[in-house]
């Protein structure tokens, strides 16, 4: 029970802050709601972009709860996610000619996630060891890779015909398999659920989980007990970077196919709610990537019918993100000041006084 | 008069990092990291827009958009002054939600397809330069006075290196956090005013397109002293500006190592020099005033 409540208030909380932000831009929030339902859950069409959307969201989203549950308030998942693109990309110009598809779609997600965790590694590094917070570092790693994607595109891993600033469409034998053509479901699907298992058993059950959420908690107390905190914090940044750079590599081998300068639609951002939504935990944030998923696939139906796109997203996102910080505290706050008043209203000396 | 064009030109694309970028010192020399600061810049851009192509006034566009920037920093403050809400947090969900309602609203009030507006520009104060440019120096080197010269300035440094000391000495740690915010606040408004009325004479969707972030960086990289910041801003728009410069002239180099140049560089002055003695002991963290 003690469980269940605050997962129900959470839940009960995401629904609410859609249908009030439905209401506050004016539409007619149960129309709405039946076009968003329909477009993400009524026909396959629409359950398959919503797990699309979602892969991600919860990829990037583990990525942030192992980094900040280390303490290590990483914002560089855009960054991250377009480094692990990029490695992906660089591996296939170079595997493609000479490997068997397989064996090229594996190097592609192996590389991608090597490049997210070595990038998201640096920026752990700089603040171990120069002293450099994390969260100064990644916003300016995230302009560092834009720009080396931008450069590479137009470079090195530019598109034979040397037109377009993206690099060569992936031949259908390298993509993740595609379960239904007509569709954009890929197998790349199932790497959340194996994802959200592994950071579990990582977090919950190893040894190593331990001391990062040891660290995270209270870095003196870690090297109070001679754990070696700069290299559990490289670490955790490393696991976060991994993460991220496999949702960028997913969506360039599984989706989209060729890597733009667009190719991060913010979901290295959006990863950060999604994960303190999910209470930081793997299970909630799965649960909070799919909807958030969901809620994507279905704006995009919401979009064919009315002015209001996608963008409806972000503020659904950011609306329950602050009410779910305000609302627990607003409330503390209120039964402290009455429970104040009724103390000094009986005249207790020691209380009353600040 | 080439140079004085070029000066304007330069100006113009770094005036709006510049602006923002010298009220976050203020801000993180309190103790207070914005990481809002690109979604206020966001929000009073498309103000300014609103009240812009309404009025066709830009001095109302502007109050606008210094109004609405002093107002979410206020509420963002109010989250993490009061509530103790961990800054990135709150600034995450403002950025966010700055880009969702600006989108959203942008194309329910100016069409689906975003069709161009276009604003009324600020009048030329002298030769080719607006009032916005002439301000920077002046405000830079205000506020290097206001913070070394006068007792509430001090205070507000206090604040930001040992709130517990200036809480001690009399000051509201809170009150001084709260007037750094708001006038952060004010200023990544003006930013995001001037970002639309005199740099693109237009608005877009995210078209602050990270700039916010890059005022955030660019606080770091000038050692949180005013007048450095502006210089680095200046550098900022250098880059944006030669990169254009260089595309017409197809020149070897990639234009893409003069825009990451002003990040490459905050980066390695962070990690060569190290932090030094300038950056606030507790920018970053809460304070809770002992009981």
């Amino acid at each position: 029970m003690k469980k269940v409540f605050p997962i129900l208030a959470i839940a009960l909380g995401l629904v609410l802050s859609l249908v009030l932000t439905l209401f506050a831009f004016g539409l007619d929030v149960p129309r709405s709601l039946g076009l968003i339902f329909d477009g993400a859950l009524g026909n396959r069409f629409g359950l398959a972009t919503a797990l699309v959307r979602s892969t991600p969201l919860v990829l990037a989203g583990l990525g942030m709860v192992v980094a900040w549950r280390a303490g290590m308030f990483n914002i560089g998942g855009e960054g991250q996610y377009m480094m692990g693109a990029l490695g992906g990309a660089w591996i296939a110009q170079i595997l493609i000619p000479i490997a068997p598809a397989p064996v090229v779609n594996i190097a592609i997600l192996l590389v991608g996630t090597v490049f997210g965790a070595l990038f998201a590694a640096f920026a752990g590094w700089l603040q171990v060891s120069r002293g450099v917070q994390v969260v100064i570092s990644t916003i300016l790693l995230n302009f560092v890779a834009f720009e080396v994607v931008n450069w590479a595109i137009r470079g090195p891993l530019q598109e034979a015909k040397r037109q377009l600033p993206q690099t060569q469409s992936l031949p259908d034998a390298v993509m993740m398999m595609r379960f239904d053509p007509q569709t954009s479901l890929h197998s790349g699907v199932i790497f959340p659920l194996i994802a959200v298992g592994v950071v579990w058993v990582f977090l919950f059950v190893s040894k190593a989980g331990l001391k990062l959420r040891f660290v995270g908690d209270n870095q003196d107390a870690g090297k109070a007990n001679q754990l070696p905190t700069g290299r559990i914090q490289i670490s955790a940044m490393a696991w976060s970077g991994g993460l991220c750079g496999l949702a960028g590599t997913i969506d360039y081998v599984g989706l989209v196919g060729h890597l733009g300068s667009g190719h991060a639609q913010n979901w290295g951002f959006l990863a950060i709610p999604v994960a303190l939504l999910g209470g930081l935990h793997p299970v909630g944030t799965l649960l909070s990537g799919l909807y958030f998923g969901v809620l994507f696939a279905g704006s995009e139906n919401l979009a064919r019918f009315t002015p209001i796109g996608t963008t409806i997203v972000y503020v659904i996102q950011a609306v329950a993100v602050l009410s779910f910080v305000a609302f627990p505290r607003l409330a503390g706050e209120w039964v402290k000041r009455t429970s104040a008043k009724k103390v000094a209203l009986a005249g207790s000396p020691r209380e009353g006084v600040e | 008069m080439a140079a004085l064009e070029f000066a304007a030109n330069l100006l113009r694309y770094a005036a709006p990092v510049s602006i923002a970028a010298l009220g976050e010192s203020v801000s993180q020399k309190s103790g207070v990291i914005n990481i809002g600061l690109e979604g206020q810049m966001l929000l009073a851009a498309f103000a300014a827009t609103l009240v812009g192509s309404r009025t066709g006034n830009p001095w109302l566009a502007l109050l606008a958009a210094l109004l609405v920037g002093l107002v979410f920093a206020m509420i963002q403050g109010f989250f993490t002054l009061r509530l103790l809400v961990d800054q990135v947090v709150i600034g995450t969900a403002v950025n966010l939600f700055a880009l969702g309602l600006t989108s959203t609203l942008f194309r329910v009030v100016f069409g689906q397809s975003g069709q161009l507006v276009s604003l009324p520009d600020l009048p030329k104060v002298f030769g080719p330069f607006d009032l916005g440019m002439v301000l920077l120096l002046p405000l830079a080197i205000g506020i290097t006075w206001f913070l070394t010269r006068t007792k509430p300035g001090l205070a507000l440094r206090g604040a930001g290196e040992y709130p517990a000391a200036v809480e001690s000495a009399g000051y509201s740690v809170m009150g001084l956090r709260a007037g750094a915010i708001a006038f952060g606040g004010a200023l990544a408004g003006l930013a995001g005013g001037y970002l639309a009325i005199a740099s693109a004479g237009s608005f877009a969707e995210n078209m602050t397109a990270g700039r916010g972030f890059v005022a955030i960086a660019m606080v770091t990289f000038g050692r949180w002293k005013p007048i450095w910041v502006f210089g680095a801003s200046l550098l900022v728009g250098a880059a944006e500006l030669t990169q254009f410069l260089l595309q017409a002239q197809a020149v070897g180099i990639p234009h893409q190592v003069f825009r990451a140049m002003p990040y490459v560089l905050a980066l390695a002055v962070l990690v060569f020099v190290g932090k030094g003695t300038s950056v606030p002991m507790a920018l970053g963290l809460p304070y809770r005033r002992e009981k």
